[in-house]
């Protein structure tokens, strides 16, 4: 007999408001279907509401825990879309925060992921290691969440010495963290017993399936878009591409700390080889775009995030696309949940690290047919024109 | 007698209750951050709960869109009385950067009644303790404990 049971959109094991409906048999689950939407906020409609350089700030309220990486998206985008090039310091800087980012987020899904098995104490290390990224982020940029560090030419705050010297001495300290975590992972019998072979994600199915991110490289696919198709400056930064041919969540973990390991080796890179210079090249804070159209994609914590962008010479772009990687994994996720047990469902669910804030898209749901479609925002002003007349 | 022990267990051990009201997670980061051993509110006795049955405050963060508005009322509903909401960050304060969006409520005031608002984007751990505190002092007056 199969059983229905709804977890969401509030529930312990979710920190965000999503729903998934779950198909039981005994303690099997055997269908999941998942129902997002919940974190929908109009953010697409919105930037072709804002200009150029307000967008920049909605772009980095996608997503709180991965918000440098939008802007620095986005910012991307916009400087394609003019051809505008931007002076090489800030590059180093844009890169060094980037990074910082990536620790942080990966300590944090560490942590969460060792709360959802039930190991606190792990997760309360992790997290108090966590604040040296913190106070590293705060003295770099003022915020701790937000930093609001690019803008569109350059980057808005300088890195002076002294500031070099606490990065490398925080680095240091973390790098000490991180190897202990990396060696404990493995071998700590109350990890593996809850993560080896729970939510298994074949490397057919994780290509079939489009996952991204450090959930397929822990499918053993080596892809990564800082390695593919390099941006800033990460060719020059020599980085190693981490995979785990595990397919299991105790992968996921391994290829998480692995990264956080590679993104310590290029902050120290970025900060001993950066040259003096201006940081940003100014702009009115107006200003027009030329007619042009432009796509970006970027590395972010969680996977690969696309940006499109489409400007018609005004000051404000005529349309911006996100594609963020949660979206990118959730097939991925019903896959893996298939014939799992319940108790398993929190760290499954958490292994793909969900950013449920970055997915929820406008989704139209015909009511008499029952019918669900998402589409573009041209298509939908010509369909409310067919409809209405206006 | 039994009114003062119920007023002084819920002034040294408020439970709070986490929900997500369409934020963009990094008032949630730090609400969560602010639970953890740096900052370490337990020292105060605030626990944070799964149910809204067990909690006192209601900790609501982000600008509450049309799909969550429903979901939220409910939870507010089956919170015990007496039951207090603190809304965290600026998007559940007034809609944020999100104000004039097609599918928010431009906070969380609209929805459900708030006691406590803590603004920022987002708010540093500190400033959400500070609101706690002060919630707390709310209650103490309320109650009649201090003028």
């Amino acid at each position: 007999m199969t059983i229905r049971i709804p977890v969401g959109p509030q529930h312990p094991a979710l920190k965000e408001p999503e729903r998934f409906i779950f198909y039981v048999e005994g303690e099997q689950i055997v269908k999941v279907i998942p129902r997002i939407g919940f974190n929908h906020r109009g953010i697409e409609k919105a930037m072709e509401e804002r200009t150029y350089l307000q967008d920049l700030y909605i772009s980095e309220r996608v997503c709180g825990i991965c918000s440098n990486v939008h802007t620095a998206c986005y910012v991307l985008l916009v400087e394609r879309l003019m051809n505008m090039e931007i002076p090489e310091r800030a590059k180093y800087i844009r890169m060094i925060v980037l990074e910082l980012e990536r620790l942080h987020s990966h300590l944090l899904w560490l942590g969460v992921a060792f709360h959802e098995i039930g190991f606190d104490t792990l997760f309360y290390l992790v997290w108090r290691d966590r604040e040296i990224v913190m106070d590293l982020l705060e003295l770099i940029s003022g915020n701790r969440v937000n930093y609001a560090t690019n803008t569109i030419g350059g980057v808005r705050r300088d890195i002076s010495e002294e500031t070099k010297h606490k990065i490398l001495k925080g680095m240091k300290l973390l790098l000490e963290r991180l190897k202990y975590y990396r060696r404990l992972s493995p071998e700590e019998q109350t990890i593996v017993k809850r993560t080896l072979g729970v939510g298994p994600l074949s490397t057919q199915d994780a290509k079939r399936l489009c996952a991204a991110g450090p959930t397929l490289r822990a499918s053993n696919v080596k892809s990564d878009v800082r390695g593919d198709e390099p941006y800033l400056l990460y060719k020059e930064a020599e980085f190693q591409t981490m995979v785990s041919d595990l397919c299991d969540v105790l992968g996921r973990i391994l290829v998480r700390i692995d990264e956080c390991i590679e993104a310590v080796r290029i902050i120290e890179w970025c900060v001993k080889n950066m040259p003096d210079g201006p940081i940003r090249q100014k702009l009115p804070p107006i200003f027009k775009v030329p007619e042009n159209q432009a796509y970006r994609r970027v590395e972010a914590p969680r996977g690969e995030l696309v940006y499109y962008g489409v400007s018609d010479g005004s000051e404000k772009p005529y349309r911006i696309k996100i594609r963020t990687p949660t979206l990118a994994n959730i097939p991925a996720l019903c896959k893996m949940l298939e014939n799992q047990h319940i108790a398993d469902i929190p760290i499954v669910v958490a292994s793909i690290d969900p950013c449920f804030s970055c997915t929820d898209r406008l989704v139209f749901i015909d009511i008499e047919k029952g019918k669900k479609w998402s589409c573009s925002m041209p298509y939908f002003k010509h369909l409310i024109k067919k409809k209405f007349g206006r | 007698m039994l009114e003062k022990l119920v007023h002084w267990a819920r002034i040294r051990s408020p439970w709070i209750l986490h929900f997500n009201a369409s934020a963009c997670n990094a008032c949630d980061i730090e609400v969560i951050a602010a639970l953890t051993p740096r900052f370490d509110v337990e020292r105060f006795g605030i626990l944070l709960k799964g149910s809204p049955r067990h909690a006192d405050i209601l900790v609501v963060t982000g600008s509450v869109n049309r799909q969550v508005k429903a979901r939220l009322k409910r939870i507010y509903e089956q919170m015990p009385e007496p039951k207090f909401v603190m809304a965290v960050g600026t998007c559940a304060c007034s809609g944020g950067v999100f104000q004039h969006c097609y599918n928010v409520y431009e906070g969380v005031d609209k929805v459900i009644p708030v006691d406590v608002y803590v603004p920022g984007c987002p708010p540093k751990p500190e400033a959400i303790i500070h609101g706690v505190v002060k919630l707390i002092e709310k209650y103490k007056r309320a109650v009649g404990i201090i003028k």
